[in-house]
């Protein structure tokens, strides 16, 4: 079931788009910003809601990078894999972080704090090697800024 | 030199409040548009200030707005949309713009709104860019403030409303075919053209789709005219160019540059030229999907038809090196891992070939590869040439792979005869 607050949220989208489903990303991310991921039930819901089958919203919220459709930690972290990273060796980047959290990628700690995903490029190619965690972007990283980084999130 | 792009940008500081971009000359021009000419008269100029699109593909701007249904024939709502979907690997550019002067890209969407008679403009953002989503949105509410959206703008008869569309992170959203799916809330598959976006696009209406460095161009062509604008340039493209680089270089960045700058120039006066300890091997001039050019093509201007002739294109103007010490073999697995990922699915080439030309890289990459497999990357690139796929994603896929083969060949050979790779 979608809470009040949810469909209130979702409802002051409408007003910029002609269609209800066009809303989707939108709500797919207020959902998400309320439980931390989409699950089934959840994503079933907001289909009838939205007008559409509950495959064609999955079938949205299953392309996008940013939709997660398992649980994840309080705190996501994204390491940038794409060229220019990998020029400047985000390679040592993830090893460290790996080790630091002591999981893989795809892989939630067991307090639950940290997720630990690939990502592609954040666009922040002079400043690379970066990574993202949740909102903030963290740039020009070596091994000792990541430990820094880490403890600013709880 | 003259900058007028970033003329408002300052590294290190927020960008300027509305009362403060209306002191250096700022919605200036939208006055002038809105008051002194027809909607055919800015398109005009933009027309014969040579502008072309900034996104990559190099289409000249008023051309495109040209195709929007008007007069009689005009067909509302007609949308714009802003393209600053920028997930190209390498491409930082409307970043910049975007976090660096809202105000001027709004200007320049009111403006361009004008110019076609759309209704309603949406700006679609990439998800990971945060910091300018925060300010645009600001920055948007100012505008609405002053009365330079909604209803009746500047006391004309012109009205618009614009919209931010956070994206949730998918490279084929760039896909302008692909971002009206995306914004209809469907499964971001490119569309088949024709009917074309200009006539159908968005909700079956007029949709005029354009990149964030373009539209920011826009307020500067009114307000100095066609002529001042080509006059910028070193090329046949009017203006200048967001130019960018990174890899390792002394000073990664990016500079606003006449169009038609050398890649010489870029690299060696504004990016300080290689890091200590690295020698330059080649260069992506564009973003991911552009061919390499090497040593021989330093002195190569960048604009659209000179970057063609040497057998590359310009893309998005920011570049990415390659140095002696990373193996090519292993950057361009880098670069087919991220379009096999970011491939919709829809088409089979695409959606099969990629992953193929990935399990092949890989083999030679991790010594396992057999002389045979160069030949095979080679049909790929063949098999997944314009024409033979539904979009523009597979054979941009095949650009960097195409002229690493032809200027790194013996690179992939000693990979193969070698059985490891020579940079591990």
């Amino acid at each position: 079931m979608l809470t009040q607050q949810e469909v209130a949220e979702i409802e002051a989208e409408f007003v910029r788009y002609e269609r209800k489903r066009s809303v989707s990303i939108d709500a797919l991310k207020i959902v998400q910003r309320h439980r931390g991921w989409v699950s089934d039930e959840v994503l079933v819901d907001l289909a009838g809601f939205l007008e559409m089958t509950a495959d064609e919203l999955d079938s949205v919220a299953t392309f996008y990078n940013f939709i997660f459709r398992k649980p994840v930690a309080r705190h996501v972290i994204l390491v940038c894999t794409s060229v220019s990273c990998w020029i400047v060796g985000y390679e040592s980047i993830l090893r460290h972080l790996r080790e630091r959290l002591g999981i893989g990628l795809g892989e939630t700690t067991a307090d639950g704090r940290f997720t630990l995903l690939p990502n592609v490029c954040l666009g922040a190619c002079d400043h690379a090697p970066v990574i993202m965690i949740d909102d903030d972007l963290h740039e020009n990283l070596d091994s000792e800024k990541i430990d820094l980084i880490l403890a600013q999130y709880e | 030199m003259e900058r007028p792009l970033t003329r408002n940008i300052r590294p290190g500081t927020g960008p300027l409040p509305i009362d403060a971009y209306e002191k250096t000359g700022g919605y200036r021009a939208l006055r002038k548009a809105l008051q002194t000419m027809t909607p055919g008269d800015v398109v005009e100029v933009v027309d014969h200030s040579h502008l072309s699109g900034r996104g990559g593909a190099g289409f000249p701007t008023g051309k495109k707005w040209s195709f929007v249904p008007r007069g009689k024939d005009a067909v509302h709502p007609t949308y714009l949309i802003v393209n600053a979907d920028e997930m190209e690997p390498g491409a930082f550019k409307d970043r910049l713009l975007l976090e660096g002067d809202p105000h001027q890209l709004i200007e320049g969407i009111i403006i361009a709104a004008y110019a076609i008679q759309a209704d309603i403009a949406y700006i679609f953002l990439r998800r990971a860019y945060v910091t300018a989503a925060h300010r645009l949105t600001h920055a948007i509410s100012e505008a609405y403030d002053r009365k330079y959206l909604g209803r009746k703008i500047l006391g004309t008869g012109f009205a618009l409303q614009l919209y931010v569309h956070n994206s949730a992170g998918r490279y084929i959203c760039g896909e302008e075919t692909a971002l009206l799916n995306a914004l209809e809330g469907r499964r971001a598959n490119p569309r088949s053209k024709p009917p074309f976006p200009p006539v159908v696009g968005l909700w079956g209406k007029p949709t005029i789709a354009n990149n964030v460095e373009t539209l920011c161009n826009v307020p500067h062509i009114v307000e100095h005219g066609a002529e001042w604008f080509r006059r910028l340039s070193h090329s046949m493209d009017g203006g200048t160019k967001i130019y960018g680089v990174s890899g390792r270089v002394k000073k990664p960045g990016a500079w606003e540059l006449p169009m038609g700058t050398t890649i010489r120039e870029v690299l060696e006066e504004h990016a300080g030229g290689m890091a200590d300890g690295f020698k330059f091997r080649g260069v992506i001039p564009g973003g991911a999907s552009t061919d390499f050019l090497v040593e021989e093509h330093l002195d190569v201007r960048m604009d659209f038809g000179s970057m063609q002739a040497a057998g590359s294109r310009l893309g998005t103007g920011t570049m990415v090196v390659l140095d002696d010490r990373t193996c090519p073999v292993g950057l361009v697995l880098n670069l087919m891992r991220f379009f096999a990922q970011e491939s919709c699915g829809w088409c089979t080439p695409c959606r099969e070939g990629l992953p193929w030309t990935v399990r092949i890289l890989e083999a030679i990459e991790n010594g396992q590869g057999r002389p045979e497999d160069v030949e095979r990357l080679q049909r790929h690139t063949r098999l997944l040439a314009p024409g033979h796929t539904f979009c523009a994603l597979a054979p941009g896929a095949m650009e960097p792979l195409q002229s690493a083969l032809k200027y790194f060949k013996d690179d992939f050979f000693r990979h193969v005869h070698e059985k490891h790779c020579p940079w591990r």
